[in-house]
């Protein structure tokens, strides 16, 4: 588990992004939260230099930026691995074992949940609650791929696929 | 999702738009056969959209053959993708129009044979029917109108999801689509629209249940320029989706709602709030605003009318707390997503401090139905003080999980065994949890109260938005009431003492008797903390966060007790007070051994397999792994798994039917 990460530069397919982003919204507060939304949707967190352009850009306090970015859950404000991996926690997969998971996806993949990624950079881990499949509970996603009625006996498996793929 | 072309034919009286309901209606009446695949969000993650692209080719490459049986593709014959059929539980599911066939369990590989036999020879593929009970050797039930999950339902905010092309304007029109919306525009006056919403006894589905119509008449009486109106999506329940289900299967009806409210109040500008993990719903949602553009059915003189209405999506920011109202408004605004406190309303001074008028996706959803079908057809459903009826997920240890709807006033018995099947594996049941982080969970001599806003209120849960988590043997309360503790950690907004310290109190708390180090003085503490928390809580959130606690510790206090004084959870579940054993019938599969993470299971080929206790993590792979059941869960000195007739022992899979 890698405790302090190193955080990487903008890469010039980021700044484009960014550019992309600032054009398609009015330069005002009310553009904050859809602008941090496309950012973590295209540069997968809120890199701080990111955070800095927004601040600029839409002519709010870097700490106004700081204080939404961190409230809302949907943002990461660490670097992520290449995949994503969620245990849902809604009530419905709670009900039907859950709780299980997240500790032994954490001892397996070496990563904590919201925090970090797994030492290959493969893996970031994080608990969400209600992808509305509670039909299939305890469901796991992994970018898109949804794993039904998910026991930990079934994540060795999971991860040995995701892996390959 | 086949994105159906666009007419770009702009409606500029509502004449015209009558004349092509029409139409639509007509060509729909010609349709012989209609194929629906089933891309709810269930479906989808068994994978539906691949079964809907087979078709489709599948379907393709049988075009002649079809037209030659009369059932000329896209227009005799249509297949197409649609919202959350409800029974998701048996999902991918597909079904045909008129005959009302149900396949379940759907795969790719079953494509070919649909087409081939069912399409072209009219035969039913046996293996695909629907099982009661989802287990073989359930009666075979061909007909999704024959199944109890279906016959005793009564749908009208679901009404066209799981019906529709969510993204065709064709198809939304021809099922009686801006019905409800040209008649208050047509002939009602903006005062009998909301009279008629009121009459009608709607109250919001958002959770609260204000009375819909005085909320409205409150609007109408503040009398300034502009009034905000706003569509909540955000649908924080954890375990409820039946907005999302509505947003993503039936997106035309949320914005017709819209503009009978705008029309009513006179609102020219809104949002949809909708929150950040339904992408989905976004999409259709988008996609329907801008056709509604583009017809001349949102923006300046609508139909020709003096009536201008436009509006935005935004995003939610995946924070539970931001479902309320005042919150959500924060969030609009760009800011962080505080509440505040009840005095000020939102009617006067809501988003940016104007008058707003904020309603749930669920209450827009059941204004067009009322409009159309008069206020008197809503009001002759439900209950006393709860008028219509009301959509739920049922979900949790149930058999039938899925999306349902019925009149308010139906008890928890009949929607938990008569439609939802009753509970998997046919375990004992515990107890149902509604109301989400906000509710309670109530017990089985409570299975016979009927939901309604104000009765399960009563009985110290509350009936919220909908969710319903159904719970068995298997599950521990305290538990459960950790759980949506830690849940309102993670989200509350911190603003005010008693809601952020109480609830990191009474988690401590709760942890210590989980983990075994429970004392009897401190389920008095909880209790205190819970009334301090109830009381001086600046926003709902806060104040409602007990519910979970007391409701527990009011019904199943043995529970806690049990766990205090035996270090015993009874479920298997609290993992400080349970440990795994392997029993004397122990094949000697090594399997369970070859699995462990942490090597802590000794045994040879056929012999006993033994765990060693200090090594084991309870990370309870071998008890999944173990083909033979012989694998323990030892709490307060007993196997809880073969108790009771085996709680926690396996439940029988819900079998593939
Ligand atoms: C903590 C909290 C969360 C809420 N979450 C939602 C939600 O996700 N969706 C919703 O429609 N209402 C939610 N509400 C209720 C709203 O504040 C509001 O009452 C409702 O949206 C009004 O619409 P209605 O009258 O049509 O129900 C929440 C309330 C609280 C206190
Ligand atoms: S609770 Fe997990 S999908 Fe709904
Ligand atoms: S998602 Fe298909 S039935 Fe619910």
């Amino acid at each position: 588990m890698s405790e302090t990460v190193s955080i990487p530069k903008l890469t010039k397919d980021d700044t484009k992004k960014l550019d992309g982003i600032f054009k398609r919204y009015p330069k005002n507060e009310a553009s904050l939260i859809m602008v941090l939304q496309d950012i973590q949707d295209e540069i997968h967190w809120l890199h701080p230099d990111a955070l800095d352009r927004t601040s600029e850009e839409l002519d709010v306090p870097r700490g106004r930026v700081e204080s939404v970015a961190t409230f809302y859950r949907a943002f990461a404000l660490e670097p992520r691995g290449k995949k994503l991996v969620k245990v849902c926690m809604g009530t419905a997969c709670h009900v039907r074992g859950a709780g299980m998971l997240v500790d032994e996806i954490e001892r397996q993949l070496g990563v904590t949940a919201g925090h970090g990624m797994s030492e290959d950079g493969l893996f970031s881990l994080e608990t969400v609650n209600c992808v509305g499949a509670c039909a299939m509970a305890p469901v796991v996603v992994v970018d898109d791929n949804y794993y039904a009625e998910v026991g930990t006996g079934k994540l060795e498996k999971i991860f040995k696929q995701e892996r390959k793929s | 999702m086949s994105a159906a072309k666009r007419k770009a034919k702009t409606f500029k009286k509502p004449d015209e738009l009558i004349a092509y309901a029409d139409e639509q209606m007509a060509a729909l009446g010609r349709r012989k056969m209609e194929l629906r695949v089933c891309a709810g969000p269930g479906c989808v993650a068994r994978g539906a959209n691949k079964i809907y692209d087979a078709l489709v080719r599948e379907i393709d490459a049988n075009k002649a053959a079809l037209k030659k049986k009369g059932l000329e593709v896209d227009t005799a014959f249509k297949a197409k993708c649609t919202g959350c059929h409800g029974l998701c539980q048996a999902g991918p599911v597909v079904s045909f129009e008129p005959s009302g066939l149900f396949y379940t369990r759907v795969q790719e590989k079953n494509v070919k044979g649909i087409v081939d036999k069912t399409l072209l020879e009219d035969e039913t593929i046996e293996s695909l029917l629907y099982h009661q009970g989802h287990e073989k050797g359930g009666d075979i039930v061909e007909h999704y109108n024959d199944i109890p999950f279906y016959s005793l339902q009564t749908r009208v905010a679901l009404q066209n999801v799981g019906v529709l092309d969510p993204v065709s304007f064709e198809d939304f029109i021809a099922h009686g689509g801006m019905r409800g919306f040209i008649k208050a525009l047509t002939q009602m006056t903006p005062d009998e629209v909301v009279e008629e919403v009121a009459e009608s006894g709607l109250r919001g589905r958002g959770g609260a249940g204000f009375p819909t119509g005085r909320k409205w008449k409150g609007a109408l009486r503040v009398k300034e320029d502009r009034v905000w109106l706003i569509c909540n999506g955000d649908e924080g329940d954890p375990g409820a989706f039946m907005d999302r289900a509505i947003m993503e299967g039936d997106p035309y009806a949320v914005l017709e709602g819209m503009l009978i409210a705008a029309y009513a109040l006179g609102a020219t500008d809104g949002f949809i709030y909708v929150r950040h993990e339904y992408p989905l719903a976004v999409k259709h949602l988008q996609y329907a605003i801008e056709h509604l553009r583009e017809i001349g059915l949102l923006g300046k003189n609508i139909l020709g009318r003096k009536m201008d209405f436009d509006l935005k999506i935004s995003r939610g920011g995946g924070a539970f707390v931001c479902g309320e109202s005042s919150a959500l408004m924060r969030s609009l605004e760009g800011k962080v997503g505080e509440p505040r406190a009840k005095y000020v309303r939102s009617v006067e001074k809501g988003y940016r401090d104007e008058p707003t008028v904020l309603n749930n996706a669920e209450t827009f959803v059941c204004v067009p139905r009322i409009l159309d079908k008069g206020a008197h057809f809503f009001a002759s459903m439900g209950s006393e003080t709860s008028k219509g009826t009301k959509a739920f997920s049922l979900v949790g240890k149930v058999k039938n999980t899925g999306l349902i709807e019925v009149p308010m006033g139906r008890t928890l018995r009949e929607i938990i065994y008569d439609i939802g099947g009753g509970i998997m594996g046919d375990r004992p049941f515990k107890a149902v949890q509604t109301g989400g982080p906000s509710g309670g969970c109530l017990p089985a001599d409570k299975l016979d109260l009927p939901v309604d806003f104000d009765t399960l209120s009563r009985a110290g849960a509350m009936m919220g938005s909908g969710g319903m988590i159904v719970m068995d043997d298997q599950t521990c309360m305290v538990d459960v009431a950790k759980y949506f503790v830690k849940f309102l950690i993670g989200e509350s907004c911190g603003k005010c003492v008693p809601c952020r310290e109480g609830l990191r109190q009474v988690h401590t708390l709760l942890e210590k008797i989980t983990s075994g180090r429970g004392e009897l003085s401190d389920l008095e503490k909880i209790e205190k903390l819970c009334h301090t928390m109830e009381v001086a809580s600046l926003c709902a959130l806060g104040k409602s966060a007990p519910y979970p606690v007391t409701s527990t510790l009011q019904y199943f206090k043995e529970e806690y007790l049990e766990h205090i004084e035996e270090g015993k959870c009874r479920a298997g579940v609290c993992k400080d007070l349970i440990r795994y054993e392997i029993n004397k019938d122990c094949i000697g599969c090594l399997l369970c051994k070859k699995r462990c993470p942490v090597d802590a299971i000794e045994g040879e080929n056929k012999k006993l397999h033994v765990i060693d206790q200090d090594i084991c993590i309870q990370c309870g792979i071998c008890y999944d792994v173990c083909p033979v059941d012989t694998v323990d869960i030892i709490s307060g000195g007993v196997a809880v798994n073969r108790e009771d007739g085996g709680a926690k022992a396996k439940a029988k899979a819900p079998a593939k039917a």
